[in-house]
């Protein structure tokens, strides 16, 4: 039972604070006369999440070294280590996944709880308040899972392995990171008891400051989460820049790395605003200040602050799945990274271009109409450094003679939704179209295409990829190849299937709808629950190759990167004996380019074959 | 086993430089939390200045934010030359300025309530920018008081360099964020 001692410590710690924060609030409210449940909430969770943060081993790792006093760290033993403040950032990057995945599958059956209502036009079972409480649920729970896999979890296991680092630059700030999302997921699963929020993800005022307390439970959430992904972008740019290994120069850094600092960028400094824009809101709840309502205050402003972070956000997702896709395609096409270079550029390109077209999610808000052009142009520049990403993958598949294993299957497969989400994303930043197509289910089914077909794609690339690394085992291939292939399938029949009612104007965000839709809708249904299934094969693989599946190779793929040249799974500090980096990592069919060595033993990395 | 072994690293770069670099990105972070924080004082309240604004409190938070600044530059600078104990008498001055401030701008609110309430259009924005930047303040008073102690029984520089340089430091962000407050809150016609 000791394994559970500090989760159990934070649990009470975690009451304790929420007690001490309420109690304040409460007599404050007693002095000023305005007794108040909403500041009790605010100022109780806060306390609370440093009680829990305490009670997990922040206090013992960390908090005792601010007074002066020892620290201790047990980074050894088994599973127990998983359920404790631990600092190694390969068993920080396998908790971020595996309650990641957690979070996905229950998003994934809200969807499945949504679709069920939609598969006739009528109201069913869901009421308009509760079928719009499941789709911000869902809509908020995907955007974590989105915002989170990649660069907290495959991002903290691979990245200090991939540039030839012992750890990441602050490995207690990563734990910090982590340790934060519990709180999160937990406010948003109590959000429903407490009357549930319909504003969506987004949180849109005046809506947002009048839902009941599960509102504020979401908002809390919500600005909670943005800590997380602040320290974690600091966390990442430090590390690259600083851990390095000797050799490493910034011609020969891996792309996923590439990729994981330029998210890193926008989660660094974007993420502020979307904390701005929710305390803005929990002000206007708590204080009564007007930002969003008259005299003075506009609703418009909570769009501006919002989408500054939320279109930025979509390259958080989507940069580190690029960085993974490359990187897979590379090593499984056994060719150098095509256009290396020009790929760099262009992850430059859009940090950039992310900053400055956030105002085409207010097209038909009432925004100045001088804005639409410059918004309009923007928005479409930031196509030429995406296609040049594509252009890579497509020159590197190019004549390549490809092994067809399931991580390059799933990143062929975010080539295709990425290229139907892209081509579609033109009619919406395309005023004319877009004021037509704003809140259809053409809008839906377009970020579908580019998250869930262009990033959750490449997390179960990068899934299948990095697993024997990270297990020390290997997954069942058959049963990969199964997966790909009806999730790919029924995917796209589901989304697909949604553009034709959103080009005709069925609005999304709706439990009822038009009988002429009925039929569209219910294709997107049946393959949705059948896209929901074909998670079942992936769920048993997953556990029964992690328990009992044939020891894994320490380079299963005869990739170059540094990951692949220790032990499955790495030792306490990545490596025996450190790397040091003379070449480039993608010298595949060159004898001659030798990416690492390791100078007191004799094994270079291996240049060709399994 | 402690974290204070040797560690065992694969890279060039020591802790101190580390550590710079990790403040330096969370300043930069911060500072673009205040860039979202001023940008909406012109959406919310345009570029008007109620008449009632104290603009003698003002000026003197300013100045006294200012003055603090340079006690705390002494301070680093006295510590890394040796001279802890007046580097410690540095840092109590600026602790002081630090918490007189404090009490300026709940002397401020007390005012403010009185014409303008967080419920109009610049109280709004008057409460917001001085609470978020006064929370700040309050985390680096705290900050340096943890220097101040920490510092207490040591004759050398030693692992509190960057102790003291990272609070110093913060002090002088939040000085910084202040310059470009004061203008927008209370210079603006």
């Amino acid at each position: 039972m000791t394994a559970f001692m500090p989760l159990v410590r934070g649990i009470i710690y975690a009451a304790i604070g929420y007690a001490i924060g309420a109690g304040i609030a409460l007599s404050i409210a007693t002095t000023t006369g305005e007794p108040s449940t909403e500041p009790m909430i605010v100022l109780g969770f806060v306390f609370a999440v440093i009680g829990w943060l305490m009670g997990v081993g922040m206090w013992t790792t960390w908090g005792r070294g601010w007074f002066g006093k020892s620290t201790t760290m047990d980074i050894t033993g088994g599973w127990e280590r998983y359920l404790r403040f631990n600092v190694d950032h390969k068993v920080i990057g396998i908790q971020y996944i595996t309650s990641l995945v957690v979070v996905f599958l229950l998003a994934g059956l809200l969807a499945m709880g949504m679709r069920y209502e939609l598969m006739d036009a009528g109201q069913n079972v869901f009421t308009k308040t509760t079928y719009n409480t499941t789709m911000s649920l869902h809509g908020i729970m995907m955007v974590a899972v989105a915002v989170a896999a990649v660069m907290g979890g495959f991002s903290n296991y691979v990245l200090p392995l991939i540039i030839g680092a012992e750890d990441v630059a602050f490995p207690r700030i990563n734990a910090l990171s982590f340790w934060v999302v519990p709180p999160v997921v937990v406010l948003l699963l109590l959000s429903p008891l407490f009357g549930g929020f319909d504003t969506g993800w987004t949180a849109y005022p005046p809506l947002a400051t009048q839902t009941p307390i599960g509102g504020l439970l979401f908002e809390l959430a919500f600005l909670t989460f943005g800590i997380s992904s602040i320290l974690g972008g600091m966390n990442f740019i430090a590390t690259i820049i600083t851990q390095r290994a000797p050799g490493m120069t910034w011609g020969r850094l891996p792309i996923f790395a590439w990729s994981v600092l330029a998210a890193s960028v926008i989660s660094l400094t974007a993420t502020q605003w979307v904390a701005y824009g929710l305390l803005m809101i929990i002000f206007e709840r708590i204080f009564n200040m007007v930002f969003f309502s008259p005299p003075g205050g506009n609703a418009l402003l909570y769009e501006h602050v919002f989408w500054f972070y939320s279109h930025p956000a979509v390259y958080i997702m989507i940069l580190p799945a690029f960085g993974a896709e490359l990187e897979i395609i590379s090593h499984f096409a056994r060719k150098p990274l095509f256009a290396y270079r020009w790929v760099v550029r262009a992850f430059a390109l859009i940090v950039f271009l992310s900053f400055i077209v956030w105002a085409h999610h207010l097209f038909t808000s009432g925004m100045g109409e001088s804005l639409h052009g410059p918004f309009m142009i923007l928005t479409e520049l930031i196509s030429i450094p995406t296609g040049i990403v594509f252009l890579s993958a497509l020159g590197t598949l190019w004549r390549s003679k490809l092994r067809l294993k399931v991580p390059l299957l799933f990143a062929l497969g975010v080539v295709f939704n990425f290229s139907i989400g892209g081509l579609t994303g033109i009619f919406l930043a395309d005023v004319a179209t877009d004021i037509a197509l704003q809140d259809t289910y053409f809008v839906v089914a377009h970020f579908h295409y580019t998250i869930m077909g262009g990033e959750i794609f490449a997390i179960f690339a990068a899934g299948y990829y990095w697993f024997p690394k990270i297990t020390g085992r290997m997954y069942n291939e058959t049963l990969g190849r199964i997966h790909f292939g009806l999730m790919f399938l029924f995917y796209n029949i589901t989304f697909l299937a949604m553009f034709a009612p959103g080009t005709v104007g069925m609005n999304r965000r709706v439990a009822e709808y038009p009988p002429e839709f009925e039929f569209m809708n219910l294709i997107t249904s049946l393959a949705a629950f059948a896209l929901g299934l074909s998670f079942l094969p992936w769920i048993y693989n997953m556990l029964n190759s992690w328990i009992s599946g044939p020891k894994a190779a320490d380079n299963p793929w005869g990739a170059k990167t540094l990951e692949w040249q220790t032990t499955s799974p790495p030792p306490l500090e990545n490596f025996d004996e450190f790397p040091v980096v003379t070449g480039d990592a993608y010298g595949y069919g060159d004898e001659s380019v030798v990416h690492a060595k390791f100078p007191n033993s004799t094994n270079a990395v291996p240049a060709e074959g399994d | 086993m402690t974290h204070e072994h040797a560690p065992r690293v694969n890279h060039r770069f020591d802790s101190l430089t580390i550590n710079r670099l990790g403040l330096w990105l969370f300043l930069v972070s911060d500072a673009s939390f205040f860039i979202a924080l001023l940008s909406s004082r012109f959406f919310v309240s345009g570029t008007h200045t109620p008449e009632y604004v104290d603009q003698v409190l003002g000026l003197g938070l300013t100045i006294l934010l200012l003055i603090s600044s340079l006690s705390a530059y002494r301070a680093e600078a006295l510590f890394e030359h040796g001279n802890i104990e007046g580097a410690k008498r540095m840092l109590l001055a600026t602790i002081g300025m630090g918490i007189v401030f404090v009490f300026g701008v709940a002397f401020e609110w007390h005012e403010a309530f009185k014409h303008f309430p967080p419920s109009t259009g610049f109280g709004t924005i008057l409460f917001t920018l001085t609470g978020v930047h006064v929370t700040h303040v309050v985390t680096g008073v705290l900050t340096l008081g943890f220097v101040y102690f920490r510092i207490r029984n040591t004759t050398s520089i030693g692992d509190n360099q960057f102790a003291v340089e990272g609070a110093v430091k913060w002090w002088h962000f939040v000085d910084v964020a202040w310059v470009f407050i004061y203008p927008t809150l209370y210079l603006l016609k």
